[in-house]
């Protein structure tokens, strides 16, 4: 992986390689190489789960120009999703891909992206699946407390958003003020009102990569949020998102025959 | 005795001229519904709903123009995607379902109209006061 | 007053907080809940958390909460009338077990809220809180407050500061009058403990960066790009400054309903990009390297000159919880080993 990001770096393919590099008490934290000798400080192992996609859109990595990126499985979801959106075009980056048995693949368009993709069966952990089974099992009056006590905890510090590769929006909602959609304070309601707007706005669009449940600074399981509404629109529509460009956008279009069983 | 706060999202082509037609027929119905027009069901952002619970609302009914009669072409087939999504996440949030009321009633449906409150305000009467909601939209910063 | 030093023997301690509970005090202490650590309301001893390192969140929500309301106001045709939070209602409180880092967290946000005019509300929840620390005999590395004149058995901000001893008792720091009335209302359970050292039971907490002249070399490191490319990663979340003892930066938000409401305070962060963006869409702060260079030039720099003291106090929360390793010891490293003075 050193290897080939230095030749990309060195034969001008690319000028800012995004990976990860060995951070502080035995994590790892992305890592910007601009040059073969950052190259050299690159690492990849099974720490390396933070979606790097978020990245792409950030005009503080953008700026030196065009991107490799060292990616995991959801950073390649993440990729192809913000293709299907049109935040990145064919031939914007180049994507490392790394796999289980740590064998790389370079894919410099984003159809060799979509071929690998196509091996793959999107997963989510199986402490993710097992949390879900135990809310559905709940009572309604069990579900709403366990998130009501979660809720207490959230501070409102956007780490969820700003984790989150879809989050791209340069306004997000909560920063209009006219009107004032979601209280700005950390209130109870405030939270719950901005946790169900984020799973909303990305309903059908989420890749289930967790993100923004490891952001969380205070270990709220938001990402439960986003990730069950993304089995719902599988379930329900058969789209899952950051497969391929042809997916389109799940709750931006309809069947006349969409089926519903609430509607009198 | 219990008089429910119910708010009624309503289109402006179909289910609100039901009512208007409800209106004329002298047909009688619960006047503990608040109507709320809009342009269309699209239109119908998930968050009002969210906001009428908060400011002390105990039940919502959302209606519009029955599929394929949208005055958009296609307005309400978004909108029900949207609400089915909705719905499983407010479930999944434990916030109950059944306060919102979703229907179709058309511009000559006056009777439907009658009948989807009326039924809505019984519903909501047995549930009673959405209280689960109250205290949050109500929470005062400490002392 | 002079520190009085005596011995809390384990199940005086037990005692001590019954006792506390009996007279109806509000305590709270560090609790465990789930994974997290959290200081709480607790109502008997055994609900508080033992062998961890620190709680997730600071103690400073209970002078600075995360809200507050600061007066409500009704609006009536043309007079708006106003109501100024009664002060006599702020509860008092113990808090039992805040680490000293905690503690002296207390010192910066006092400078800053005390500043003229001084903010009464703060100082009133501060003068009803009488602070019980336990003095820290773990730490990780993240740790850092013996590099900016902390420590872990450091005493400032406590009212009294105790120190777990190998055979379980406690010797206690009886540090101010609040500490003293505590004591008096059990003197009985304390023992005299003149001539003890607590040193051999505390923590080790190595420095991590030579904190002398840090004040100018901060402002030496201002344009070059240190700031620039410690914060290429940096995503731009707030929880640094949430999860900080000593960050005070707030918005004020009214809660309206109707002709009524409330003006609340709420915690903000330099962190986001919406903290200095103008109306017109200019935002002078336009990168979050420019944002991360304010975080650290207020903290080490600005605050010391304005307030004359540090906006750090080493506890390491913003690096444990930043989700991208921002690592504050690692970057004033960087800053103070590269400077160019």
């Amino acid at each position: 992986m050193i290897e080939t990001a230095k030749k990309l770096l060195k034969n001008g393919d690319v000028n800012i390689v995004i990976g990860y590099s060995e951070g502080s008490q035995g994590r790892v934290r992305p890592f910007f190489a601009r040059n073969e000798e950052e190259a050299e400080n690159l690492v990849y192992d099974n720490r390396c789960t933070q979606n790097l996609a978020m990245y792409v859109s950030k005009k503080e990595i953008s700026k030196y120009g065009k991107p490799a990126i060292v990616a995991n499985i959801h950073t390649l979801r993440g990729i192809i999703r913000l293709a299907v959106e049109n935040q990145i075009k064919d031939g914007d980056l180049i994507a490392l891909h790394i796999n289980d048995k740590d064998e790389m693949t370079v894919c410099s368009t984003l159809e060799e992206i979509e071929t690998h993709l196509a091996t793959v069966t999107p997963q989510i952990s199986d402490e993710d699946k097992v949390m879900i089974e135990k809310l559905d099992a709940m009572s309604l009056t069990e579900r709403r407390n366990f998130w009501e006590k979660e809720m207490e905890n959230c501070i409102k510090c956007y780490a969820c958003r700003q984790a989150c590769p879809l989050c791209y929006c340069t306004q997000c909602t909560v920063e209009v003020n006219q009107p004032q959609w979601i209280p700005v304070e950390a209130s109870i309601d405030g939270n719950l009102e901005w946790h169900i707007m984020r799973a909303m706005h990305l309903s059908g669009r989420c890749i289930s990569c967790g993100q923004c449940g490891d952001a969380c600074p205070v270990g709220i399981p938001i990402h439960l949020l986003p990730m069950k509404l993304s089995q719902e629109v599988k379930n329900i529509y058969g789209s899952i998102s950051g497969m391929n460009r042809s997916e389109g956008c799940a709750m931006a279009t309809y069947q006349p025959g969409d089926k519903e069983n609430f509607i009198g | 005795m219990f008089e429910p706060k119910i708010v009624a999202f309503v289109c402006n082509w179909c289910t609100y001229a039901g009512a208007d037609l409800t209106g004329t027929n002298r047909i009688k119905y619960s006047p503990d519904v608040k109507i709320i027009r809009f342009p269309c069901t699209g239109r119908i952002d998930f968050m009002l709903l969210i906001k009428a619970f908060s400011n002390g609302a105990d039940g919502i009914i959302v209606s519009g123009c029955h599929p394929n009669d949208c005055h958009y072409t296609s307005g309400n087939f978004h909108a029900r995607r949207r609400w089915t999504i909705f719905r499983s996440l407010l479930d999944f949030m434990g916030i109950d379902v059944n306060r919102i009321t979703f229907t179709w009633v058309s511009a000559a449906e006056g009777a439907k109209w009658a009948e989807v409150v009326d039924s809505t305000v019984e519903k909501i009467k047995k549930l009673g006061p959405y209280k689960e909601y109250r205290p949050i939209a109500n929470e005062i910063v400490e002392e | 007053m002079n520190t009085q030093i005596k011995i809390l023997k384990s199940a005086n301690y037990i005692k001590l907080l019954q006792k506390l509970f009996d007279h109806k005090k509000n305590i709270y202490g560090p609790v465990r809940q789930g994974k997290r650590i959290g200081y709480q309301k607790i109502n008997s001893a055994n609900e508080l958390a033992t062998d961890f390192i620190i709680p997730d969140m600071s103690a400073k929500s209970f002078v600075f909460p995360c809200i507050e309301k600061l007066f409500s106001f009704t609006k009536d045709k043309e007079n708006v009338e106003i109501q100024n939070l009664n002060l006599d209602n702020i509860p008092e409180k113990i808090i039992v077990g805040i680490r000293p880092c905690d503690a002296l967290g207390m010192k910066s946000l006092k400078a800053i809220f005390g500043r003229d005019p001084a903010d009464s509300i703060f100082q009133t929840r501060l003068e009803r809180t009488t602070f019980i620390g336990y003095a820290c005999n773990q730490a990780d590395d993240y740790c850092f407050c013996t590099s900016i004149n902390g420590g872990p058995g450091n005493t400032e901000g406590s009212d009294i500061l105790l120190t777990k001893t190998d055979s379980g008792d406690y010797i206690a720091e009886i540090i101010t009058p609040k500490g003293e009335s505590i004591v008096a209302s059990a003197p009985e359970l304390f023992e005299d403990g003149s001539g003890l050292d607590k040193q051999k039971y505390l923590a080790d907490v190595p420095k991590r960066f030579d904190d002398s002249n840090l004040e100018n070399k901060m402002k030496a490191a201002f344009d070059t790009n240190v700031f620039d490319e410690y914060a290429i990663r940096c995503i731009g979340c707030a929880a640094c400054a949430y999860v900080c003892p000593t960050c005070a930066c707030f918005d004020i938000q009214d809660r309206t309903k109707g002709s009524k409401g409330e003006r609340i305070r709420t915690w903000d962060s330099c962190g986001l990009k919406l903290f200095t963006l103008h109306t017109s869409g200019h935002n002078p702060r336009e990168t979050q390297g420019v944002r991360w260079r304010q975080r650290l030039m207020h903290k080490f720099s600005y605050m010391p000159e304005r307030l004359e003291v540090r906006g750090c106090v080493g506890c390491g929360r913003c690096s444990r919880r930043c989700p991208v390793d921002m690592n504050i010891a690692e970057s004033i490293n960087i800053i103070t080993d590269e400077n160019i003075i």
